[in-house]
């Protein structure tokens, strides 16, 4: 398409000296004047969409309204964690912030592009890369250097440029050694590690990844954290992690919450965390240690709120019991 | 199903590994007209030797090339007792009204050479080549179909995604069968016609499985910006090299041997 013959390589890392956002983002004031630096990769106006039923006359047989006045925005370098029970719209959100799918009622800008525009729709898709949850389904090559070659080279990204990408992704996702591996051979972490480096080699501003961990182990998973956590400080990527293993979130810089297609709760972990009794109507957990901090509460122990680490509980026992 | 290496890429670093695919399937292709085209010694010297060449320059243990041969065993049987028992000629041999001839001996030792340089001869290319690199060589060489309209690139995609998930889906056909074994399936008595209908609860799976797979893919594939091969680029293009050359020149000397030896011996 159009849009993609002028297509010129971005450098990934962001320019300018942006400070490593979680380091900012757990304070309020702080977040507060680092906003205005910062500018809006991905936002939503009211989006709406129905997943629509036909039957075999082509007529509708039913509506589901999966995604609901969703109003949303994510700034250049946050790591955003979007949290949510099955059903409740967080995957076809998801879905939207790569044009993958179209708004049934109103927009989705990524990086100021609208992404009902046809013909912004390949430049849509770099900016915003995907990750997916089925580690199988994803990689397209037979050895990992072909995979994460791939989509560069679908955006015409010269041949002498390329390798020079996937070596860059390869170790920024810390899987270099295994460039020349068949990639069946790999585990489910690395696999899930090559997918994100076949975006990376795209050059994305933002990665949106819809439940990466959902089919790995704990140490495949503790991996993907890992190379999450390193690509949002070091190379200054946004990161929109869908998810509903909670200990995944408590890093984040910012957590939505969606139930039933909607935004029920939106902050920080330690905000979104305090609200034990709501996120637990919402079907969801939450983690280990706001679980104990909130029974230790409710039983009469002076813990503060905001607990939301292991070691802040341990703390928190250690100034309560020296008390 | 599991001795078949066809398609079974083996890493290494060698002569083979780095020719152009290309190369290989042009000499996997001239190597077999020229396995057709030899009949006596001289000629099966000239065969062997390239072979051997082959096999040597590719690094793969020839053990492993040899493990690929235990799936047509039973065909290579069938050939050599029909070619010792059916030639009529010099009788060797003979009991309960069955003859074995010299020219049944020599037919089915060539029937079985044959048979066995065939099968080691297109591993030694999938074993050097990844099937990827197979799949580009095959849509470069198929370039000129382009002007019948014939989807060249697509062909080469759907090939080479097919080639990456057998081993996935045989993977998934073994835990189903488990899967059906563990709820009293019963896969191994019976007739033929009741062993196939046993395998409907398998095939009926895998088919939801595979779509489901395939559409997975293709959004995977669009997330990743594809469309199509036109505007393509590769990270690894096809360029001929001076080795590539000499290989070419190699093939054409063994297919003009080959001749030779039919014509002038």
């Amino acid at each position: 398409m159009a849009a993609n013959r002028g297509f010129t390589p971005v450098p990934w890392a962001a320019a300018g000296g942006d400070p490593p956002c979680h380091i900012v983002a757990a304070g309020g004031a702080a977040y507060g004047n680092l906003k205005a630096r910062m500018e809006d990769i991905i936002k939503t106006e009211e989006l709406g969409f129905d997943y629509i039923r036909r039957n075999e006359n082509g007529e509708v047989e039913c509506i589901v309204r999966a995604v609901d006045d969703v109003n949303i925005s994510v700034k250049k370098g946050e790591f955003v964690v979007i949290l949510g029970a099955n059903g409740s719209g967080k995957s076809t959100l998801a879905k939207h912030l790569n044009a993958l799918l179209k708004p049934t009622d109103g927009t989705v800008w990524v990086d100021g592009m609208d992404t009902a525009e046809d013909g912004l729709l390949w430049e849509v898709r770099r900016t915003a890369g995907m990750v997916f949850q089925n580690p199988d389904n994803q990689i397209i090559g037979q050895v990992v250097d072909e995979d994460v070659a791939f989509g560069p080279e679908n955006l015409g990204v010269p041949g002498p440029e390329l390798p020079g990408r996937v070596e860059e992704s390869l170790k920024a996702v810390d899987i270099y050694g295994l460039k020349d591996s068949p990639t069946i051979s790999l585990s489910g972490g690395q696999k899930q590690r090559v997918s994100i480096a076949g975006i990376l080699a795209m050059h994305p501003t933002c990665i949106v990844l819809d439940e990466p961990t959902a089919m790995l182990d704990p140490a495949g998973r503790k991996e993907v954290m890992r190379a999450l956590l390193a690509l949002n400080d070091v190379e200054e990527i946004t990161v929109i992690h869908i998810t509903h293993n909670m200990d995944e979130a408590v890093n984040a810089d910012r957590i939505i919450v969606m139930d039933h297609g909607k935004v029920a709760l939106s902050g920080t972990p330690t905000q979104v965390f305090s609200r034990v009794e709501e996120l637990l109507a919402y079907g969801l957990t939450v983690p280990d240690a706001v679980m104990l901090a909130y029974e230790l509460r409710k039983a009469g122990i002076g813990i503060p709120e905001g607990i939301v680490t292991g070691p802040q509980l341990t703390e928190a026992l250690i100034n309560e019991y020296n008390h | 199903m599991k001795s078949i290496v066809l398609g079974q890429y083996y890493p290494a670093d060698s002569l083979l590994h780095r020719l152009d695919p290309r190369v290989k399937l042009v000499s996997t292709f001239v190597y077999i007209i020229s396995l057709f085209i030899v009949k006596d010694l001289p000629g099966y010297i000239c065969v062997t030797v390239y072979l051997l060449a082959a096999v040597i320059l590719s690094k793969v243990p020839p053990v492993k090339m040899l493990r690929g041969l235990s799936g047509i065993i039973f065909l290579m049987l069938i050939t050599v007792i029909v070619n010792l028992f059916t030639i009529p000629g010099t009788p060797l041999l003979s009991f309960h009204g069955l003859h074995i001839t010299v020219e049944g001996v020599y037919s089915a030792v060539r029937m079985m050479l044959r048979l066995v340089y065939l099968i080691t001869g297109s591993s030694v290319m999938t074993f050097t080549t990844t099937p990827s690199a197979l799949s580009d060589g095959l849509e470069s060489l198929m370039k000129p179909l382009k002007i019948f309209r014939v989807p060249v690139h697509d062909i080469a995609m759907m090939i080479s995604i097919a080639l990456r998930f057998i081993p996935i889906l045989s993977e998934e056909t073994d835990i189903i069968i488990k899967a059906q074994k563990a709820r009293c399936a019963d896969f191994d008595s019976g007739n033929m016609v009741k062993r196939a209908k046993a395998f409907i609860p398998v095939l009926v799976p895998l088919f939801v499985s595979a779509f489901r797979r395939a559409n997975d893919l293709a959004t995977a594939m669009e997330a990743r910006c594809y469309r199509g091969g036109d505007t393509r680029t590769r990270m690894k293009p096809l360029l001929y090299s001076g080795r590539d050359y000499l290989v070419y020149a190699a093939d054409l000397a063994l297919v003009t041997l080959c001749i030779m030896t039919r014509v002038m011996l």
